[in-house]
Parts: C-alpha cells; structure tokens; sequence
C-alpha cells in the first residue's frame, strides 16, 4: 500500500514537473478553484441553498422546555367552580349591561376587578396610529408625544387591574391583555373576558404570587394593537405635562395610572370564531415586528400545557394553499423515500418523515418565514417585544357556539387552567427568560429550527456570489484589456469604478424612492392609495430616467462607448447584492432568506439579451428567457401580487397600485426592516440586473 | 418544655431579686413587652410586637449584664455605636389601606430586604471603618448578609435627607436579602425569654410567615448618663410588625372578618415573661368608632365601649384610652395563666367601615424607557385624601408649602445625569429654582461609590401630582462582577420620602403610665415612606458560553497574527528565485520529495544528505501509514462504542 501512494505521488509530481511553478497556499489554491469554476460552484451553492430550504422541516427539532425552574403542570390547579361561576357571571353581566345600556362597559369591569381585591383605573388613549418618519426607522418605541388639539370625538379607554403579589416585593409583574371592543365586541370576544375572569378571581386569593399581575382590558375598537401600544407608552414613558385627551369624557383617569414593575412577560387572550375540529382550538402567535420572537421557553410552555393538560388542538399559522400544492408533496414523497431507505441502511438514521407532515411542516415554515420577514407583528403582542418582553398571543376557538351555558363552564375551566399554569410557571422564573432561543423558526406547535441550522440555507445560497463576482470580474479585466486601448487601463486596479458609480446612483436612487412616500404623505389634501401609487409610481420613474440622462454610462440605451462592461458592472452589483443581503440577515433573517432566493438566481443568470438573440443559440435563449422571467417575478409589484395569490387573497385588478401602497404603508408604519430592504437593497439590485439584460454590448 | 420553663422561672425571679437587692440605690436594667393589635380597613389586622430593653449608664467596663443581651452591649461598646437600626422586612406595607400617617407605619413600614444605618461616636476618619466593621459583626449576629453593605459601592452617608442630621451616619440597603426564620431566631434570643413565655410565646413561625407583611426591626440607642465617669446607657427596641389576614367564614364582603389571639396565631398567651417590667395588649380601633361616646365616666358607657352594637371584645379590658382618631384598649396579661390563658378576640357583628389617616403625599417610583443602554427614574407624588386634613403646613412668604424631603441611593451602574433632572407640579414643569428648596448630590464613582441624591421640595398646599424624573444610561459590569442570578435584573434600592414638617404621634386625652410602647408613640415621629424597589435589567453576557467565546476569540488570534506574520516575513520573490536555483541544482522529482519529506517531519528543508532518499521516504510512509491506520482504528473503536447501547 506504501508503495502505491508513494507511485501516486510520483505521478502527481511528473506531472507538475514540466511548468515547475510555484504552487499557492491551499486555502489560495481553494479559491482559485472554486472561482475558476465558478458557473458549475454557483449552480450548485444555489441547488445545495434552495435545497437545504427544502429539507428544513425534516431538520426539525422536538421542543423542550430549557428553563427548569419553569416546572410547567407540575402545579396542581387551584380554580374552583366559584372562579368560574365568577367569570360567567361578568360574562352575562357584560351582554345584559350592553343590551340595557348605552355606556361604558368599562366601568362595569372595573367594578368586577375591584370586587376581586385588584386596584383598578382606566387609560384614555387616542387612536391616532403610527406615522412614518424617515428618520425615526430604527429608533426605539418613541415617547407619547400627544397631539396638542385632540379631539374628544374619538378616543378608547383601557381598563388595567392591578392584583399584588401578598408578600413579593413588586419588582416584577406578569401581564394579561384581553382586547375587546365595548362597542361592536361579539359574544365571542366576551367570553375572552370570561376566562380571564375567572383567572382572576383566582388570583386574587392564591398566595403562590410573587410577582404581580396586570389585567388589562384593551379597548380594541380601534384595532387590538393601538390600545396595547398605548398603554405601554403610558406605561414606560408617559408624559407628565397635562393633555387634553384626559379631560374628554365623564371618567377622570388623571393621575390614576399605577405600575407594577418591570414586566416578565405578557399573554394576550382572544377569543375568536368557531373552531372547524372536534376540539377546542388554541392558535399561537409570537412573531413581534421585524421578526423577533419571543423566547421559546414560553412557546413551549404554553403548548406544552395546552397538549398536555388541558387538551386543546394547538396550531400556529400555516400557508394553507401550500398544502394542497402538488410539487411539496412530490419533494415530500421524495424525501420519505429517501429516509426510508436511509432507515432499511442504519435503522439509527431516522430523518424521515411522512409526506403530510412535510406538508404541515412547510406550510408553517413557509408562514413562519413570512411572517417573520413582513416585519409586521402578528398581533398585540408586538407591542410588548419593543420593551424587551415575551409576549405571545393566544387565540382560542371554542367548538361550541357561544350561547351554549353548560359548555362554557367547561371553556371557562380549561382556558382558564391554562393561563393558570402559564402564569404559574412564569411566576416561578427567578431570571427573566434567556435559557431558550429567541431566533427560530417554528414548523409546528412543537417542533422548532435553531438558528444554527436555518442559516445553512442562506449561507450556501449567498456563498455563490462573491466567487461569481471574483470571476466575472476577471473576465471583465481581460475583456477590457483585449478591446479598449484607452488610457484608463494602465490603471488595472480602477477598471470596477465605472461601474461601481453606476451601481452607486442607483442605490442612490433606491435611497430617494424609499423616502418619497413620507413627502407624497405631505401632499395636501386626500388622495386614494391608488392615486398616491401613481404620483410615487411617476416620480420614480421620471427621477430614474434623470439618472440615466445626467450620469453618462448608467443608462442600458447609452452608446457603447461610454458604457462600462457588463461583466464587471454585473461582478459589482452582485457585490452590492451580497453585502445588502449578508447585512439583512443580521437585522431580519427571514427577510433576508426570502430575498436571497429571488435576487441570487436573478443575479447570477442574468446576461445581456442582445448577444444572445443575435446568437440564436437555445442555451442563451433559454438563459434569455430565464432571466426575463425571474425579473419580471422580481419586479416589487408583480411579487406583491404573487404573494397575494399564494397565500389565497386572489389576485386583484386595477386596484393592485392602491393595494400595493398600502401594503407599503403598513410596512413602514410598523417600522419593518423589510420596506428599507425592497428600497434599498432589491430595488436598485432589480434596476441594476434590468441594465445588464439591455445591456447594448 | 413548658414545665422545664416553668422550673426555670423561679430561679430567675430568685436571680432578679438579688440583683434588685445589690444594685438596689442604682436604677436597674429594665425589660417590657408589649403587642399591639388594630384591625386594618382592608379586613386585615395588624400585630406588632414591641420589647424594650434599658440598661442604665454604668461605670463598670464588661460588666455582665442581667437582662440586656450582652451581644448587643458589646456591639456598641466595640464599634462606639451611638444609634442603630436594623430592619429585615419581607413584603410591602399598604400606605393606602394601612396609613401612613400615625407612628406605627411611619417607624414600621420599611423597604423590602435588609435595611441598616448607624451613627457612630467616632472620630470622622474611623466612621467608615467602624461601619465596615459593624456590618460583619450584624451579619454574623442575623445570619443575614449584610456583610455585602461593607463595600462602598453599597451604602451611602446622608447629611440631612435621611432625617437624622449627622455627619457620621451611614446607610445601605440590600432589597434582595430573603427574610425568614433563620433571621428571626437570632433576633429572638436577644429577649430575656425569648419566644419561651410571654408575648413572643405567639409567635408561632407558620402564622407569621403566612402573613401580608412582615418587619422585624432593632433599634438600638446610647443615652448618655450626663455623670463623669459614668458609660452610657442603652435601650434597645425590638419590634416585630406582621400584618395578617384571619380565616374567615362569612361570605359577605363588606363584614370584618372576627378573630381571636389563637385563630390569629394558633397559640394563646400563658401569662407573662416574669423578666418583663411590664407585659400588656392593646387593641387599637381606629376611624369613627372612637367618637361614639364622649364620656366614660359610668360603668356601664365604658362597658358599652368593648361590648357595643358593632364589636364585642372576649375580654374586659384593663383600661379605655382615647385618641384624636379612635380608641385603645389596654390589657393586662399578668392574670393569665395555663389555666384560664389570655386569648383576646373581637367579634365585629355589623359591617364597618373606616380608612387610614395618609401621608399627605402618596409616593411611587417607577422605571422609564426601554431597551439596554439608558432609562429614567420617575417618582410620583399624588396627593391623598386625607391632605387637607393634616397639620404641618407651613406658610412661606404667604403661601401654603408643604416639605418633601427624597433621598435616593442609586448604585454606580446607574449612572445618573443629575442635570437632567425634570420637576413637573400639576402637570406643569416647573424650573429648579420654583420647587427645589435644598439639593444634595454626591456622583457615583465607578466600582468605588454609589450616588446619592438628597433632596427637598418645597410644593404647593393644593398640589394633586408632582412628578420628578432623572435619566440615567445603564453601566457596564464586568464578568466577574454579575450576581448569580444577572439575568433577574439589578436592583435601584428604594428611596426615602419624608416630610420634615409632618409629625405622627397619638396624643391620648389622660395621662398614662409610663408604657414604652405608649410612650414612643407618643414622641412625635418624622412621617417618612419608603418607594419600591426596582429592577432594572442590565445587558448581560451568556454566561453558558465562555467555551465558545474563547474558541472564537484564538481563531480570530490565530488566524490575524498568522497572516499579518505571513505578510511581514515572506518575501514570495525571494523565494521563488530561491527555488528555482534549487531547482537548477537538483532534478524536480528530487526536489519536490525532499519538500515533502520535510513537510511530513515538519523540518525546514535540508540540504540533500548522503542517504538514499527513496528509502527515507518509504520508511517515513510507512510511519504515515501506521499512524493513519492507529487514528482510523480509534474513530473505529469510537464509532463502535458510541453507537453500542
């Protein structure tokens, strides 16, 4: 054996002995390789990447709850009939008061809190929403600056109940929200208030709490986040000069706002609809804006109470229509194929797993990501992440209509039994929650990604672009070389600034049509969505045009003289697009994940269509084609529109620019990373690929 | 036990006697229990017990002492203590339904943990060692940590904020010292008969634990005897205030809960501690059930006053006193015995209501902001009802003020910027020069000395709200300097409201024995509050980590110093001509072994030896190869074990 490597060796030396070059480092030599072979490499990073996206259901790890003292149902539960009778009682008194009465609901719950023993008193808000400001994107949760002339026509009022822990020290708290709308609120959203009623009323007798508990009922007639986030303002930076909203109404809330300490976490309760199962059904959701999540411990918890104990039918979204899509289900059946064979080889390798929880593990996936890449909270509890606290929101269904008495004694017993154990097991945490993870994805109620494996996906499907860019960018050196004779090519190193301005004024532009709605916003008087799409639709396209005009070389349609080489203005948008994206994933990983799957392919197979037609090969046709393809998808609008289409909204008509603006509206009102990434990082990167595909060479 | 106590009494009183008798010209130690019951509006009630121990001025150094705890006396003669007070406390006192406005809350309402000052009869220089040295000797003592108040990062030296105007005070607190038993008992076998008989006979751990509150507290103070020669005196108060909530039975809500000495505590009085001077209950009713008699000159008004429409007591009380605000009922507990043993109850028959007198201002503290790097420190004054009410207004230069006094300690990881101190009074801001009377600040040093801020207030008589703001950016500790438990957050320890021109005290209509207890009520007390405690949460690093932290830090080492030495040492030039003149020399083939070889010895290449360099090469393969074989038998054997269940 011996001799034979030592043959081998020989013969790799005769080999190299005729040039006798020098060999580079390895890690050189590496480079060199994979650069050289670029085309192949990035073909098969992006494969790997796409795949590795693919097979991340089958990735999925069992959740556990990390935090020991945590101890969840290890408690056994305190709630008696008389809690629930309690909460059924605030129920009917609700639905009679609102039948004999024109008023405040309020003021009955606060009756009922007091009547607990909790200190109680209501928060006036205005239902003036978020605004974008420019420069206010990354900024924390801003102070409650009150409009100076507040009109009393239209305003909420929180009621928040206070119980102290009998013998903690108040430093910490734990939060219970329950939106209801005194106005419109149905039977539905009501027994909500039951069940926390009934919590309540427990509570307030138990001698367990070492934390406090806030109950606060939201007024969520003007959406459930408003009334949340205001309260939260007034909670942790309120304004002590005087403000007119405090005197509208007959309640006098001045100086009546009480705290409890630094929050622990926070559990928002609705209760909505009829569930379509057997089962009652609780669905969770945790994503908060910009795709950050609660811990996971708190996930775990409340799932592991609600299976387990309570045996409710726990779900988190799912992108419904990719369940029935024929194309999952073959990858599915492709991979219990595989992990079927896997097994029959080492009965230990068992990654398998059956094509309909594929399914169900990439429908959640696929909704988990785009929740977490809209940047959009899921619900109120997004409020809460802004101050650093866990928070999710739970939304049960119950399987019975809402009129029915002797089955909402049994709901009012579970779901209460199951914030008991919530609130139990949060009130036994001694540190906040940092044991489990804050950055995954969930694929089911129970089954979780880390963030150490979801990034694989991401990291192969970028790691393409520098090498291309390192290749196209030697081509475009000896290209040059080959054809120009001008002056400028001694200067070797300077052939990337041409187009590097290029790419320059376009991120500029990017960066100016990012911040055109804030001044369209401006524009006096009222304007449909529609008509505010067009203004910004006209001025974009009429400042791209000035661009092309004024800076020489940047438009497609400029002479060939003074354009640069489109492999090195493609080796630098790619460049561009590599680092817009590697600095995404550090603020928005999911967004950063699916706009790596849009803008890679489109990076990388883009080529002037020119040559190609004139070449009238099918290999470049194709790539024509492909590309024309993957820039039409790529184009903000026609996503928007698509990702409309899958998640089952239909498609719309005429009305797709109104649509569009405001969902553009939403994202910068709630301050999503993800609207500063289609601006600046997609936009000009989908301009830039438009160039090289007209590109006159 | 009980029949060992009582075989033990006897001696005692023989042994008090003598002493009695020897030191019969002098005035002697003293000792006196007392417990103090009122039922609270909140349909809770309230216990406090309170023993005073004097030992009078004596000339006699490490004199034994009879009754005084010769601990105690030790400690103040060793750290020269002039006075002391420290108070473990557990849960938060109710200024709203408790009061906040009569001695017993404005002495026994404390901050949560561990709170210790002392002021110190010592040269200015030795004050803070005499402080550190005390902390260590309480700690030993309580079985508490108070040691951790001997860093001075930890406490604070006020001038005129605490109340006390003493240069030589010193203050810490610790909010997150637990309180339970283990401190208690300590406390306990300060008193002559400990929770053996007598009034502390009741306290029975369970029952006192259970309860809504919970403070134990000593005070300690010299009196100085004013004779040359003579030492000084020392009267040491130990009072334990529980708030507690009685079993009830009744469903209506609106109805007191009635209650018995036994039902409170599951135990019951057997007569008094025989070292006790005096050993009485009193039963404080407060509220409008003092007003229902004016005159309790017949038998029969003043049986109406314990046995009445609303209330009956089970037992006849000693003596009736009355007060601005309501009734005391004094007891004497020298009757009791195992027999017939003293088991005072109040049955309430119909529902009553009544509210505690308030502190003029009621204060809360709270944080502001949100994320890790800078906050603010809000406190919020609201005036209460029972404001208008209240004496101790002070007219100045013909308005109505009334003084606040706020002392703060903020620990050195706060780092307080005092200019941005904001004051807003009726939700109007006002500048410094409108409200602020005096101000103290002493900055915080980092890792050397908390801040301390002292202030007063000067407000108007009609204010609803004064709010008072500071913001602060979050410290940085060091890895080493985290608690255990860093992911809970820090605590800022609570800060000090006092009102300088409002005094609580009882007055009663007669004049009365000399009760210690009475008597201190009736010194008029500073009315003082305490705010919350607050947690603040500090970026903290993932402790789990430190294995990862380093990996990654010599990777990043390894890899810059390896390349930036790459770059500074090799001359790639040099090198290549270099090989090529090698490769003049000897063939390629030759050549390139030799360069392996020597990659595989790791040497730098050597001259071309005598030695056929085939067979080294061979020789060295086989060395090669044994090793790959040894290594993939070990991933083998590995393999084979891990995978065997």
């Amino acid at each position: 054996m011996a001799t034979e490597k030592r043959d081998k060796e020989e013969e790799e030396v005769k080999t190299d002995d005729g040039s006798l070059k020098i060999k580079p480092r390895p890690i050189v030599q590496l480079g060199i390789f994979l650069v050289a072979h670029s085309p192949v490499f990035s073909v098969v990073f992006s494969a790997a990447g796409v795949l590795a996206l693919l097979i991340l259901p089958l990735l999925a790890k069992n959740t556990y709850i990390s935090e020991n003292a945590l101890m969840p149902g290890s408690a056994r539960s305190m709630l008696s009939n008389r809690d629930v009778s309690d909460g059924s009682k605030l129920v009917k008194d609700i639905k009679n008061y609102r039948l004999n009465h024109e008023g405040q609901v309020q003021k009955l719950i606060g009756k009922y809190m007091s009547e607990m023993g909790a200190e109680v008193y209501y928060q006036k808000f205005h239902p003036e929403g978020n605004q974008f400001h420019p420069l206010h994107f990354f900024s924390g949760p801003d102070s409650y600056t009150l409009l100076d002339n507040v009109s009393c026509a239209s305003y909420g009022v929180n009621v928040a109940g206070i119980i102290r822990a009998p013998r903690g020290d108040g430093k910490e708290s734990i939060v219970l929200v329950t939106p209801y709308d005194f106005i419109n609120g149905g039977d539905y959203e009501a027994l909500s208030l039951g069940i926390t009623g009934t919590l309540f009323s427990l509570l307030a007798r138990v001698t367990w709490l070492s934390k406090d508990i806030i109950w606060l009922v939201a007024d969520s007639r003007y959406g459930d986040y408003r009334p949340v986030a205001a309260w939260l303002t007034e909670y942790h930076s309120p304004s002590f000069k005087d403000s007119d909203l405090l005197k509208c109404g007959e309640l006098n809330t001045a100086d009546k706002f009480r705290r409890a300490g630094t929050m622990a976490a926070a559990l928002v309760l609705k209760v909505d609809g009829r569930s379509e199962r057997f089962e009652d059904t609780l669905s969770i959701y945790a994503e908060a804006s910009n795709g950050q999540m609660p811990n996971l411990d708190l996930i775990n918890v409340v799932n592991y109470l609600a299976v387990h104990r309570q045996g409710f039918y726990v779900k988190v979204e799912k992108v419904v229509s990719l369940l029935s899509s024929s194309w999952l289900k073959i990858i599915g059946e492709i991979f219990e194929a595989v992990g079927k064979l896997a097994h029959t080889l080492n009965p230990d390798w068992n990654f398998g797993i059956p094509t309909a929880d594929y399914l169900e593990g990439s429908a959640t996936l696929a909704s988990s990501l785009y929740s977490q890449a809209l940047g959009i909270p899921t619900g109120p509890h997004g409020a809460f992440r802004d101050y650093q606290v866990d928070a999710i929101t739970l939304k049960v269904s119950p399987r019975f209509p809402p009129d029915s008495k002797t089955r909402q004694h049994d709901f009012f017993l579970r779901g209460a039994k199951l914030l008991e154990g919530t609130i139990r097991s949060v009130n036994n945490l001694l540190e906040k929650f940092h044991q489990s993870f804050f950055l995954y994805l969930l694929t089911s109620p129970s089954k979780f990604i880390s963030v150490g494996v979801y990034m694989i996906a991401f990291a192969l499907l970028v790691a393409s672009l520098p090498m291309v860019a390192a290749s196209l960018y030697i081509d475009g050196c000896k290209a040059l070389n080959n054809s120009t004779l001008n002056p400028a090519g001694n200067f070797k190193s300077w052939k990337w600034l041409d187009a590097a301005k290029q790419v320059f004024a376009l991120h500029l532009f990017g960066l100016i049509v990012t911040l055109l709605p804030y001044f369209i916003c401006q524009v006096p008087g009222q304007h449909s969505p529609s008509n505010r799409s067009i203004m910004w639709g006209t001025t974009s396209s009429s400042l791209l045009l000035i661009t092309f005009a004024t800076i020489p070389g940047c438009s497609p349609f400029s002479s060939r003289r003074h354009g640069t080489n489109w492999a090195v203005l493609k080796s630098v948008t790619i460049s561009a697009a590599f680092i817009g994206l590697c600095l995404m994933s550090i603020i928005n990983f999911a967004t950063a994940e699916i706009g790596a799957l849009l803008l890679v392919p489109t990076c990388l197979i883009v080529q002037p269509i020119k040559p190609a037609l004139r070449s009238r090969r099918i290999k470049s046709l194709l790539g024509a084609f492909c590309s024309m393809v993957l820039l039409t998808i790529g184009f903000p609008v026609m996503l928007f529109a698509i990702s409309k289409g899958l998640f089952g909204e239909g498609l719309v008509g005429l009305s797709l620019g109104g649509e569009f603006w405001t969902w553009l509206e939403s994202l910068w009102a709630w301050k999503s990373a993800t609207y500063l990434y289609i601006g600046m990082v997609h936009l000009p990167c989908w301009l830039l690929c438009l160039c090289i595909l007209f590109h006159p060479s | 036990m009980a029949s060992l106590v009582r075989s033990w009494i006897p001696l005692l009183i023989l042994q008090s006697f003598l002493v009695a008798v020897a030191f019969g010209s002098k005035e002697a130690e003293q000792f006196s229990e007392a417990l103090l019951l009122k039922p609270l509006p909140d349909r809770k009630v309230l216990a406090h017990f309170h023993f005073e121990n004097r030992a009078p001025p004596s000339n006699s150094h490490g004199r034994h002492h009879h009754l005084f705890p010769k601990a105690i006396s030790q400690l103040v003669q060793k750290f020269r203590v002039k006075e002391m007070e420290l108070s473990f406390t557990q849960g938060r006192w109710n200024h709203e339904h408790w009061g906040g406005f009569d001695p017993l809350s404005s002495m026994n309402a404390k901050p949560v943990g561990v709170e210790l000052w002392a002021v110190f009869d010592v040269p200015q220089s030795q004050v803070d060692t005499s402080w550190k040295n005390l902390t260590h000797a309480l700690s030993g003592l309580f079985c508490a940590s108070i040691n951790f108040l001997e860093s001075s990062t930890s406490y604070a030296a006020p001038t005129w904020g605490f109340g006390t105007n003493s240069d030589k005070l010193r203050y810490g607190s610790l909010p997150r010292e637990a309180v339970c038993t283990e401190n208690l008992t300590p406390w306990l076998k300060l008193l002559p008969c400990r929770d053996k008989d007598g009034i502390s006979a009741l306290m029975n751990r369970p029952s006192v634990y259970r309860g809504f509150y919970h403070s134990q507290r000593l005070h300690l103070s010299t009196v100085e005897s004013g004779q040359e020669g003579l030492g000084s005196g020392i009267v040491l108060e130990q009072t334990l205030t529980v708030v507690l909530q009685p079993e009830t039975t009744s469903v209506e809500t609106n109805m007191q809960p009635s209650w018995s000495l036994s039902s409170l505590f599951g135990r019951k009085v057997v007569g008094s501690c025989v070292l006790a001077k005096s050993s009485n209950v009193y039963l404080q009713l407060e509220g409008r059930l003092g007003h229902e008699s004016k005159n309790v000159d017949t038998e029969i008004e003043a049986h109406k006053l314990w046995k009445n429409a609303d209330f009956d007591l089970s037992l006849k009380p000693d003596r009736v006193l009355r007060e601005s605000s309501g009734l005391l009922f004094i007891f004497d507990i020298d009757k009791s015995s195992d027999s017939e043993p003293f088991d005072l109850g109040l049955n309430w028959k119909l529902p009553s209501k009544w509210s505690c007198q308030q502190a003029p201002l009621q204060a809360s503290r709270f944080l502001m902001g949100s994320g890790n790097e800078r906050g603010a420190i809000a406190i919020l004054l609201k005036a209460t009802e029972s404001q208008e009410k209240l004496p101790g207004r002070e007219l100045t230069d013909g308005r109505c003020t009334i003084k606040a006094n706020i002392f703060q300690i903020f620990p050195w990881y706060i780092k307080v910027y005092y200019h941005t101190l904001q004051i807003f009074v009726d939700q109007q801001q006002k500048t410094d020069s409108e409200v602020l009377k005096k101000i103290n600040v002493s900055p915080s040093t980092d890792k050397v000395s908390s801040g301390m801020l002292e202030m007063m207030l000067e407000l108007p008589c009609e204010v609803k709200s004064a709010a008072i703001s500071i913001e602060y950016d979050k410290g940085f500790l060091h890895i080493d300097e985290y608690p255990p438990d860093a992911n809970q957050g820090f605590d800022i320890p609570s800060a000090l409201i006092s009102f300088p021109s409002h005094h609580a005290s009882l007055d009663f209509q007669e004049e009365l024995s000399k009760s210690p207890l009475l008597s201190s009520f009736k010194e008029k007390s500073l009315v003082r509050s305490y705010t919350e405690v607050l947690l603040v949460p500090l970026t903290t690093p993932d402790f789990s980590m430190p294995y990862n932290v380093i990996t990654i830090t010599c990777t990043i080492f390894a890899l810059y110093f390896g390349s930036l030495l790459n770059v500074l040492r090799r001359r790639i030039g040099e090198e290549e001509r270099f090989l090529k003149s090698q490769g003049k020399k000897t063939g390629g083939v030759k050549q390139l072994l030799l360069r392996l070889t020597a990659k595989i010895r790791g040497r730098p290449i050597e001259a071309p030896s005598s030695e056929s360099p085939a067979a080294e090469s061979s020789f060295l393969s086989t060395k090669l190869i044994f090793k790959i074989i040894l290594i993939a038998g070990a991933a083998a054997a590995w393999q084979y074990f891990s995978t065997d269940k």
